[in-house]
């Protein structure tokens, strides 16, 4: 029993990174109403902005401070120049989720040119102590995650619901050319939903990164991961891709050590999980249904 | 055409051409008196041209239509005006010249534009719908005048955090006209919004129209397909034939007169 415990409570940890870039792609979509394939990449852009920072000796959260900022640089200049003429991703849908798998490749390239192929090392956030619970040892960094994904959907939720700004977003994703009726000024809002989603993801990459090892790699399996978990929590919901990451981040723990064919198949769990949801509840546990008469 | 003096002038008649008929379009007044006018308008979509040079003025609070087939290029009209698609020509509003503005910019102006086929953001709520339309504003009012469009139709504060898209078409409809209202607009633009509604529901909705724009001075330039309700609504009145405005004139004059009633309106 302590044993699953401990099993589940690593799990958990886990499924709070993927949670928080669950939360990026919940941003975008809601922001935007794209599903972005290079979430993750631009993830590892700014996670290694944060690096570069670090390693030149600014303290850590200086460093997350300037990722972000760096991130929703990254993101706003990507909407700029490589979505936005493209079109109105209501229009072309397809063809903006082809250019969000080209900005995957496009920000790897960037990434392995400027940085390298070697895995950088970084220090965990939290330090690499643990504190026993119940018998069951839990690392500090795993809480901590766990917190800080707390108060980032907290801020979120506050944008998103309580904030004309927010409001304003969330008109725009739905449907861009009445919102643009309104006197919302349709660009400038998406630019902002990409780098705000680009921002999110930097606090990701800094958690997965001390585990992982920092490399152009690092956000490939964990998207994947992310991926599952707004499907299981539903695309336009923040709460959602909280409760999907755990459930993701837990079942990617547990099955593997119990069900021995799972052990040389880790991300084996998540695809399961994304095909039954698809098959059942297609919007998602916590997804609004779209009811819309013509 | 015999009607050519008593109020409704014909672009072909030689008498006098489109827009500036015998009517309170103010000729002989100066044209900063205009709210809106629209001189040589052309657009289209790609290569295809649909306006070939519209000629149309609208005064403060007045209430004017344009009639005219499917394909006539009433829609494009519209969207030509509120900056949704590229245009030629002239359009001035409030004096200042406005071609080639962004939708937004003109609704911070004061141009509110409800598309065809409704336009309300399905996504968000009643409510939420209502207070998006006041984007442009920053006054403590907006919540007041949130509740009095529930007091207005009281269906719409029932459903107030059902999200639209569940809504009937008619009550789609008056949420879309109520969120274009809530900016406050000078000029509210209206893309048939007969459309898809059952005749009852259609009065209703331009009951309601007549009432608002009364009451708060508001013009609505309305481009529709059924001539009959929209001519008892409207004082004025524009007939677009394949791009081109044809006829215009007082509402009463058309519907007056047996001939244009034939020729143009289909009745």
């Amino acid at each position: 029993m302590r044993d699953f415990l401990q099993i589940l409570l690593v799990g958990i940890g886990d499924g709070a990174v993927y949670a928080m870039l669950g939360l990026g792609l919940v941003v975008i979509y809601r922001s935007t109403g794209l599903l972005n394939f290079a979430q993750g990449e631009m993830a590892m852009f700014s996670t290694f902005i944060v690096w570069t920072m670090w390693s030149l000796g600014l303290p850590m959260w200086l460093a997350i401070l300037g990722g972000m900022a760096g991130g929703f640089c990254v993101g706003a200049l990507v909407h700029q120049v490589a979505v936005r003429p493209v079109g109105d991703p209501h229009e072309k849908p397809l063809a903006v989720v082809i250019v969000t798998i080209g900005l995957f490749l496009g920000l790897n390239g960037a990434a392995q040119l400027i940085w390298g192929t070697l895995d950088r090392s970084m220090p965990p956030l939290f330090g690499r102590g643990q504190v026993t619970v119940f018998g069951v040892a839990v690392a500090w960094q795993k809480i901590g995650a766990v917190i800080v994904l707390g108060v980032m959907v907290l801020l979120f939720y506050l944008l998103f619901q309580h904030t004309k700004l927010g409001l304003a977003m969330r008109a725009v994703a739905s449907n861009s050319e009445s919102a643009s009726l309104v006197g919302i000024p349709v660009p400038r809002l998406l630019m902002l939903g990409w780098g705000l989603a680009a921002a999110v993801g930097t606090v990701a990459g800094v958690f997965i990164a001390p585990n992982l090892g920092l490399g152009t790699n690092l956000m490939q399996l964990t998207l994947i991961f992310g991926f599952a978990a707004i499907t299981l929590g539903g695309f336009d919901s923040l709460v959602g891709a909280v409760v999907g990451g755990f459930v993701v981040g837990a079942l990617s723990s547990v099955m593997p050590r119990y069900i021995t064919i799972f052990e040389k198949m880790p991300l084996a769990p998540a695809f399961i999980l994304i095909l039954a949801v698809l098959l059942f509840r297609p919007e998602g546990l916590f997804g609004k249904k779209q009811v819309t008469r013509v | 055409m015999s009607s050519a003096g008593d109020g409704v002038s014909s672009a072909g008649d030689g008498v006098s051409s489109a827009g500036d008929g015998v009517s309170s379009a103010g000729d002989g007044v100066s044209s900063a008196g205009h709210l809106l006018e629209v001189k040589t308008l052309g657009a289209g979509y790609g290569i295809v041209e649909v306006l070939f040079g519209v000629d149309l003025v609208v005064d403060p609070g007045e209430v004017v239509v344009v009639l005219g087939a499917n394909g006539a290029g009433k829609t494009t009209t519209l969207r030509a005006i509120s900056g949704m698609i590229a245009a030629t020509g002239q359009v001035k509003f409030l004096g200042e010249s406005v071609l080639g503005r962004r939708p937004d910019q003109l609704a911070k102006r004061g141009i509110a534009h409800v598309p065809q086929g409704r336009g309300t953001v399905t996504a968000l709520t009643v409510e939420e719908n209502l207070r998006i339309g006041a984007y442009v504003r920053s006054d403590d009012q907006i919540e007041s005048d949130i509740q009095q469009w529930f007091e207005a139709f009281p269906r719409l504060g029932e459903r107030k955090d059902q999200l639209a898209g569940s809504m009937s078409g008619g009550e789609q409809q008056m949420l879309a006209i109520a969120r274009a209202l809530m900016s406050r607009p000078k000029l509210l633009l209206l893309d048939e919004p007969s459309l898809g509604l059952a005749p009852l529901v259609t009065h209703e909705v331009f009951d309601r129209l007549r009432e608002i724009s009364a009451s708060t001075g508001t013009a609505v330039l309305l481009v529709e397909q059924n001539a009959n309700l929209a001519l008892e609504f409207a004082a004025r009145a524009y007939v677009l034939e394949a791009g081109r405005i044809v006829l215009s004139g007082n509402s009463a004059d058309l519907q007056g007169d047996a001939a244009i009633q034939k020729a143009y309106l289909g009745v």
